[in-house]
Order: C-alpha cells, then structure tokens, then sequence
C-alpha cells in the first residue's frame, strides 16, 4: 500500500495537465522523475482519475522504454551506446561498471538501492564520445578506469 | 512588453542592439549539450563571478572592470575542444578552456584586449587565433545554424537582434497563406527529416483540406544513434524553428502546435520551454500575433525513449496518449494526422530553415546547394574522425570534403574504411562513394539514405559485420512488433548476424540475410521496418569479402569481434613461468616448467585472461 504522499503527488500532477487521455504519458513521466519509477498502483489511480482503461495505461507504460515499474537506485547511470560511442568502445565501460556492482542483463540495481545501470540509444553528445549519463548529467570521454573512479566518487557523496 | 506591428519590431531591434553595443566585451561560454558534460558550467559561474556579473548580487563595478556581458550560447560546433569560449569584439576563439584559466583570460582578454594564446586551437603548425581561422568552422556554410554559438539561447532578445521575427511580421504583414507556401514551394525545400519530401508541397496539400481544424507538428525526435544535429538547434537557437513553426501555422491556417522531443534531449525541452514562454510575451505566439488577430498556440511533448515514435503516424499517436505505433497509410498524416486532422509534420531542421526563405525569398535560397536539393544540410560528424562535431554545408557537398578538409581526415591518419550515413536506417558507403555529391536523390541512389544527417566515420578497426550486427541489434529493439515482417524479420537477421560475429555462421546464411533483408524492405509497414536492412544490404554489398572471412576463415580483420580472435604465445618472450596455464579456465594452455608454452586454439575460449597476466607481453592476439 502506498502512501497517501503519493495520491497527494498524484493529484498535483494530475491538475497540472488535465484530465484528459493526452495527458496520460506527460503524468507519467512526472511520477517517475518524482520517484525514479512509476509505482503500479498509481498508474491504476491516474488511469481511473483521467477517465482511461486500465489496460490501455499499462499497454502505454509498457510500450515506451523510460517507463519502469521496478524501483531504481539513487544514482542511475546511462551508458550511452549510440553508434560514435559503440566505434569508440563503450560496451567495455558498461561490462566494467556492471562488474563492479555484479549487475547482469537482468539486474539491473544494486542491492543496496544505490546504483542503477542501463543502456542508451544516443545522448546527443557523440562528439566527447564514449559518454554516460548520471541522472542526466552528462560524463564525456569515459574509459573503465574512469567508470570505476566515477563510481567510488558517488559512493563516497552518498555516505 | 507585447509587439503590435513590424515597426514596433524594428524599433525593438535597435533598443537591443545598442545594448548589445554598449558592452565592451562579451564573453560567449559555449553551453550545448558536449560543452556543459566538458565543464562549461563552472567556467560560466567562475566568470561570471571574475566579471562581478552576477545576478542579484550587488558588487561595485569596478573602474577598471568594463561592463561584460557573459551569456551562454548554444553549440559552437567544436565539441570535442571544449570548454570553448568566444570573446567579442576582438573575435578570440579559445578551447580547453579550465577553470584557472578564467583568472587569465580576464585580466589579460577583458581587462587589456590581448589574447591568451596557449588556449587558441591549433591545427599542427597553425595556430587559429578567430573562428574563422579554423578550417572545421570556415569551410561550412551555416544557414541553419547561423545564430548557432553567436547568440544568448536563452534570450529572445538577442534572437530579435540578430534579424528574429522579421520573417513572421513579413508573412503575416505583406503576404497571404497561399503567397507563403508558393514561396516555400518555390524554394524546393525539402524535408530534413531524411525522405526529402517537399514542403511546399506538404503545405499546399494540408491547405487544401476541408476539414478546418489543423495542426502543426515538430518532429524533435532525433533518435537515431550518432545524430544531434536537431538537439543542437533546439538548444542552440530555438527561436528559428519556433518562428519557422508560427509561419507554417499561417500558412495553412492552424491554430495549435506541437514541438514533439526526445527524452534524452532534457536542455532542448528547457530550452523551448524559456523560448516559447518569452515568445508569448512579446506577442509572437498565442493569441493575435503582432496585432494581426492570428492565433497560435504551441506545446511541448517529450518523447519516451521509443525510436519508432520519429516516424510520422507513431509520432502523432504518442502525442494523443497512444503506445507509438505506426498505422497503415493512406490516409496520410496531410489528410488525417494528429487527432484525425489534417496536419503538418516537419523536423526542427526544416522549421528552422523558413524566416530565411520568406525574409531573403525563395530565389536567393536556390542559390544555395543543388538543382533537385536546395539549401544547406546540417551533419553531425563522428566516429574516428580527427574533427567531430556539428556540420552545416551546402547540398551538393562531397563526403571526401567533409571527412578530409572540414573532418580533418581520420584520427591518428588511420586508412578510411566507410562512413555510415543515416543511422540504423541509412547504409555504409565506401572510399569509391566519397566524391558523390550529397543530395537526397544521389544517396537514394547508393542503397542509402540522408537520413536526419548523422555521419559516422569508420576506420580499419572497425568490423563492418559487427557494425552490421550493432544497427540490427537497435532496430530490432525498437521494433514496435506491430507489422510482421519487421517484427520477426529483424530478430532472423540479427540472429544470423550474431552467428556470424560469434563463428558459428554459414555460407548458406548470406543468401538467406539477402533475401530476408528484401523481403523487410518490401513489406514492412513503416520507415523504420523499411529501411532497418539497409545496413545489411550495404555491407553485404561492399563488404562482402569480410563476412566471408568471418564464416570461412572464422577470421575477423579487425580484431573486434571476441569470438574469433586467436592467441598465441611468443616463443622468444615466455620464459615458462607457467601463470598463464594456472589462469586460463579452459585448460587450453601446455607447456613444461621454464620452457615455452602452447595455446590450443580449439579449446581456448578468448577470455584473454592469459593476456592480462602475463608479466612478460609474451602473448598476442592475431585476428
């Protein structure tokens, strides 16, 4: 059961675009970048609030990629492997990152809440290839060395 | 605040102008997307700080101190040198620009005019004291992309300054709907968004409908990987394409509009939302537009990481709330398109080439670029390329003109081995290609597309299956899965393509790629099915010879693909120490004590862990 901060929150968002069907993916968005990940039961009250089926708003957060029912960690960082980062070798940065924190392809946060790992398509800063996002802050000119410092930094801010 | 008329418009200019000239210096911090990851932030803050220029805080100007005005313009195309800097009047340009440096540039450049040479970019011998000198930057012709690092992208003013808006007050003063899109129609605009379809044309057929209900559209859904020329238009000067959008909406009478961007791009959507906020209140969005009782109304929709959502249909089915997914056409998205009605759907690059054409007329934008493709097109060069960065050239441009004379060539002087033009949806062209003049028609013609512009440059250590397999592996992601033969005939052909970079493919898998790869291009529902065996087709085409090796030989030239490299011990180096046999977790590596070791390649599983640990570089890898 989730807290009635989040049907607060909802409501909010909810009267800030309307309650209307086009509204749908915009309020989504909004919750997830309030709590990093768009809890179900709140898709299940927008989706009632903005007059849309239930299935039609799962059928939408599952279609688009930056939904993500699952919690992430604190710190989510993106890999970028669009295609001038691929040719300068980031998939070496994403195996070395998802070492250090033994992620796999189907784990993709840490334990202890703290770090998330995933793939990007292109972050539109190919020229300082390869690049990685932490929560949207750009990293340009990574190497796996530089991966693994950039990790103990974020380790050490959020003691 | 609101401006009523032209004149109203003009007089703005002027009162901004001379503002502008009362600064004696201005500091321009570059501020795209590659300079703010670079540090552009802190310079920005540190100099603002040197400069005592810092809003709301109340610091004597000194009298020494002139007034410095320090703005933040968008991409001033050098990515990778930044942090970069420009400093007006003198016209200095510095790159690798760090925080200590600030103390230097301002008392040397703002304090006494001269400049910080050691920060100038140097081109081996040369030094390029102005933008100018750079050859990167002097060889390009910027229409698009002329306010591009010149102007504060984050002030409407500044925009007005350099000529903004006069286009829309022309249109909307002196000229009728239909003038406006017999100008566009005459000036052979062509669609940036990679098909080239003409504009005018678009225009003329969404003006003609009954139907009186209509929109405009934006299509800011760059996602092609290796592309940003449009993200660096919205956050570079999004008062172009936002003025380009309002002329449009005259034109064929609508009165809501749509800028549609990609999540990935979160300073785009910052970016407009200041501009289209300052726009409406100067009176150049919303309701009666400069006193002309024109209404129009834009909004922003951000994208949710969904490739397909580019295409036209998808895209207009996300902005109603809809999963994005293309629909069969006819109709078309000029008849019925976003929320049944008729609408117009144009890239940031195409809005963002109007106020020139309706201000300097259709003629003068002939001159620019080739009979069939007129005016300028913006790339984004990547890869291993000596220069990347933002591009604009006139259409007609040589691939060997860009890669060589504005490119600076490959990186570290590697052999040129293609270069992949339009994405996941484009194809591979090759050394015999590089004279071809681009336009849409004459890539069309090389199994390739424009495309939205990406370039990305790929030298001798590039795997052109691997290459192949990587496109495959993104379409197939972003497959939407709702027409069959790009839903399954994506995961087919990538499954035979991860055969082949894994050495397990077949020649027999070649013909069957062929024929998968046509059939896809034949039938599938969109341009993202359409056109995702284009990379196949190209490389199967050009670089035949390299997937052969690959099946036959399980040989991969460019030592990329893991599964086909070969180790072998240097006799001469290994002393017999015997860790390699001790680490290796196959048990593929033999040999007595103090005498050299073997690694049998049919049991070695190229981990490479042997290589890592020997202390005596006495193993190598062979392709």
């Amino acid at each position: 059961m989730l807290d009635q901060s989040y049907y607060n929150k909802a409501d909010e968002i909810i009267a800030h675009y309307g309650r209307k069907a086009a509204s749908l993916i915009p309020i989504m968005q909004d919750i997830q970048a309030e709590y990093r990940y768009l809890p179900g039961e709140l898709l299940t009250y927008v989706a009632k609030e903005i007059g849309v089926k239930e299935a039609k708003a799962y059928s939408v957060a599952t279609f688009y990629e930056n939904f993500s029912f699952e919690p992430k960690g604190k710190y989510v960082i993106k890999v970028c492997d669009g295609t001038a980062c691929h040719v300068r070798k980031s998939q070496p940065v994403k195996e070395a990152l998802m070492k250090e924190l033994g992620l796999t392809n189907k784990k993709h946060t840490t334990d202890d809440m703290l770090f998330t790992v995933e793939t990007v398509s292109c972050l539109g800063a190919c020229g300082l290839a390869p690049t990685l996002t932490v929560n949207d802050e750009v990293h340009p000119k990574m190497t796996e060395e530089k991966a693994i410092e950039l990790l103990n930094r974020l380790r050490g801010e959020s003691v | 605040m609101s401006i009523r008329n032209g004149e109203e418009l003009l007089n703005k200019q002027k009162e901004v102008n001379e503002k502008i000239r009362s600064y004696t210096c201005r500091v321009l911090v570059c501020s795209g997307t590659g300079c703010i990851a670079s540090g552009a932030q802190k310079i920005y803050e540190e100099m603002k700080v040197l400069c005592r220029d810092v809003d709301g805080v109340k610091v004597e100007m000194q009298k020494d101190i002139p007034h410095t005005g320090v703005i933040k313009t968008g991409c001033q195309g050098l990515c990778e040198l930044g942090p970069l800097m420009r400093i007006e009047p003198y016209g200095y340009q510095y790159v690798h620009v760090q925080p200590q440096d600030c103390k230097e540039i301002v008392e040397r450049t703002v304090l006494e005019g001269k400049p910080v040479e050691r920060l100038f970019y140097r081109e081996k011998d040369t030094v390029c004291p102005h933008p100018e000198d750079i050859p990167f930057l002097n060889l390009q012709t910027r229409v698009v992309l002329e306010n591009c690092g010149k102007i504060d992208a984050e002030s409407i003013d500044e925009y007005i300054a350099v000529g903004g808006y006069q286009a829309l007050a022309k249109a909307l003063e002196s000229m009728t709907p239909d003038d406006v899109i017999q100008e566009v129609t005459k000036s052979g605009l062509r669609g940036r968004g990679g098909a080239g379809f003409p504009a005018g044309k678009k225009w003329s057929q969404v003006a003609r409908q009954a139907e009186k209900i209509r929109y405009v559209v934006c299509n800011g859904d760059e996602g092609d990987p290796g592309a940003f020329m449009d993200g660096s238009v919205m956050e570079g000067d999004p008062y172009k394409m936002i003025e380009g959008m309002t002329i449009a909406a005259y034109a064929v009478g609508a009165e809501e509009g749509y800028i549609y961007v990609r999540a990935e791009y979160p300073l785009s959507v910052k970016r407009l939302r200041m501009a289209i906020e300052q726009a409406e209140n100067y009176g150049f969005l919303g309701d009666n537009i400069l006193g002309t009782g024109i209404n129009f109304h834009l909004h922003i929709n951000r994208g949710a990481g969904a490739f397909v959502c580019g295409e036209g249909s998808a895209l207009t089915a996300s902005i109603e709330g809809n999963r994005g997914m293309p629909r069969v056409k006819p109709p078309r998205t000029v008849e019925k398109g976003l929320w049944g009605k008729p609408t117009v759907l144009n890239n940031v690059e195409t809005y963002a080439n109007v106020p020139k054409i309706i201000l300097q007329g259709a003629d003068w934008f002939r001159t620019i670029g080739t009979e069939g493709s007129p005016g300028t097109k913006t790339f984004s060069l990547t890869g291993a390329i000596e220069n990347t960065g933002l591009i604009e050239v006139p259409m007609g441009t040589t691939l060997r003109h860009i890669i060589y004379d504005i490119g600076g060539g490959l990186k570290k002087g590697a052999a040129f081995k293609g270069v992949q033009i339009g994405g996941p949806s484009g194809g591979c062209l090759i050394m015999d290609q590089l004279d071809v003049p681009l336009d849409f028609d004459s890539v069309k013609k090389l199994d390739a597309i424009m495309g939205s512009g990406g370039l990305v440059v790929m030298d001798e250590n590039t795997c052109m299956v691997e290459v192949a397999r990587f496109f495959m592996n993104f379409t197939q992601r972003e497959s939407c899965g709702k027409c069959v033969p790009c839903r399954e005939g994506t995961k087919r052909m990538l499954e035979i393509l991860e055969r082949i970079v894994d050495g397990k493919g077949e020649m027999s898998d070649l013909d069957q790629l062929e024929e998968l790869a046509n059939m896809v291009q034949s039938m599938a529902l969109c341009g993202l099915g359409k056109s995702a065996p284009l990379p196949i087709i190209s490389t199967l085409h050009r670089f035949r010879d390299e997937y052969e090796e690959h099946i036959r030989d399980k040989k991969c030239r460019a030592k990329v693909c893991t599964a086909l490299r070969q180790f072998h011990i240097n006799q001469e180096f290994c002393i017999g120490c015997g860790k390699c046999a001790r680490n290796c977790p196959a048990g593929a590596i033999s040999g007595l004590i103090k005498h050299p070791h073997h690694i049998d390649n049919t049991l070695c599983i190229k981990c490479g862990a042997c290589k890592d640990n020997c202390n005596f570089d006495a193993i190598y890898v062979e392709a």
